[in-house]
This record gives structure tokens, sequence and C-alpha cells, in this order.
């Protein structure tokens, strides 16, 4: 299934735009999107581990599954204050 | 008071906004852009959100402290966009009726926005380079031209 993930910060700035898509197998995780991610958007690879999952405005971890209807963002670690 | 805001931030109504006949301490902490980190100069800092998670996340971090401090009021306002040396970035009012929770819960809210609100900043350094700040991720050498590839 294609699912659309939003980006922020440096994961925006590798990939070029605020918005891609990831092809993520059926019922797939947080996990998958994270593997999915690096290997159709290999710019992003130098920030793979690190990267942080939202579903809607709360963070979602691996085991979390996906659904093409969700908000999803993807971004490195924050730095706010 | 939760607030994510392009323009300068009024703090003394932020401070004004947490006043209370009940409290007797209020702290106010201000986030300002310093000029040197690590010996490198900034000249300004870039900051994005993703902003209706921010705010749930701040309102989150606001309860969180309600939880373990008697706190009357608590407001928190971050700025987003380019900030010049001295601007405030972010601005956490705390009332409590006595001062050592108001500083408790002032700093713990502090941390944990740092730790857990998805907002960035990125420097602007005085060489012209620019970079995204993430705790944790080694710079990467797009933004840093000068570094020496590691061998």
């Amino acid at each position: 299934m294609k699912i659309t993930v939003r980006l922020f910060a440096k994961a925006r700035e590798l990939a070029g735009r605020e918005r891609i898509e990831v092809e993520i197998p059926v019922s797939g995780r947080v996990a998958d999107l994270k593997r999915s991610l690096v290997e159709q958007w290999p710019q992003m690879s130098a920030l793979a581990k690190h990267l942080l999952v939202a579903v809607g405005t709360n963070y979602a971890d691996d085991q979390t599954v996906l659904s093409p209807a969700d908000e999803i963002a993807c971004f490195p670690p924050v730095s706010g204050g | 008071m939760i607030q994510l805001t392009h323009d300068v931030i009024d703090y003394q109504s932020v401070t004004e906004s947490v006043r209370s006949d009940q409290a007797g301490a209020v702290v106010l902490f201000l986030g300002t852009v310093r000029e040197m980190t690590a010996g490198r100069q900034t000249v300004a800092l870039e900051y994005q959100a993703f902003p209706q998670m921010a705010e749930t996340k701040l309102a989150e971090l606001i309860e969180e402290a309600k939880s373990r401090w008697p706190i009357q009021n608590a407001a928190i306002v971050h700025r987003l966009g380019r900030l010049e040396l001295g601007e405030i970035s972010v601005a956490v009012a705390v009332s409590t009726p006595h001062r050592r929770d108001a500083f408790a819960a002032g700093q713990h809210i502090l941390e944990r926005l740092k730790e857990v609100v998805p907002i960035w900043k990125q420097e602007n350094w005085a060489d012209g380079t620019t970079e995204w700040v993430h705790p944790g991720v080694n710079a990467i050498s797009q933004s840093q031209p000068d570094q020496a590839p590691v061998q």
C-alpha cells in the first residue's frame, strides 16, 4: 500500500520536498515504513536510524500498524527551545 | 496559554497571563538566540515546527507538570521562522504558591520541551553554511563543505 509521509527539518531538506509517498506492505508497521523509506529515498539513509514517526499528533513505536488513511509524519530528533 | 508564533514574543503578556493572587511565585524562562556554540559563530536561527503536534505536546507538558506540582497557571510560547542574535525563541511562565515549585516546574517543562515537542532549529553560521540541529545525529556532509571525509 502507498502512504503519504510528511517530512520536517533535515529529512525534508534531504528529500527536497515536504511530502513523499512510500510503498509498504499491506498492514505494514512503523518498522516497515522506516525500512522502505530509506530504500526508496536513499538520500535519507544518513538519518535512517534516527528517524521518529508520528501518527496524527502522537509518536508511534515500531510495532504500530499503519493505514493509508493515517496522517503520518517522519522527522529526526527535535531541537526546539 | 500555548502558542506558536512568527511574531516577536511579548514576554510581559506571557508573564501576566500566569499571575494570580493565589500564586506567591512566578518564574519566567526566556530562551534567546546565542552567538557562540562550541566555538562557532551563529548569525541567526531558523525554527520550523509540526504545528498541530507541537501544540498538542505543549498542552500535554503543562498537564504533566500540573500533575507533579501545584501549578496555578502555566504558559508556553515558541517562536518560529528566522530569529536574529538575542531574539527570544521561547518563553515559559509558571506560577505556583511557593517559589521552589515554580522553578522546578518551569525547568521540567523546558527540559521536556527539548525532548519531545516537534520543533527544530537550523543554525545559520557566520561562514555562510547552514545546519539542522538534531541531537544524537552527526552533522551530515551536505551542509559542511569544509569537513574532511572520515577514513
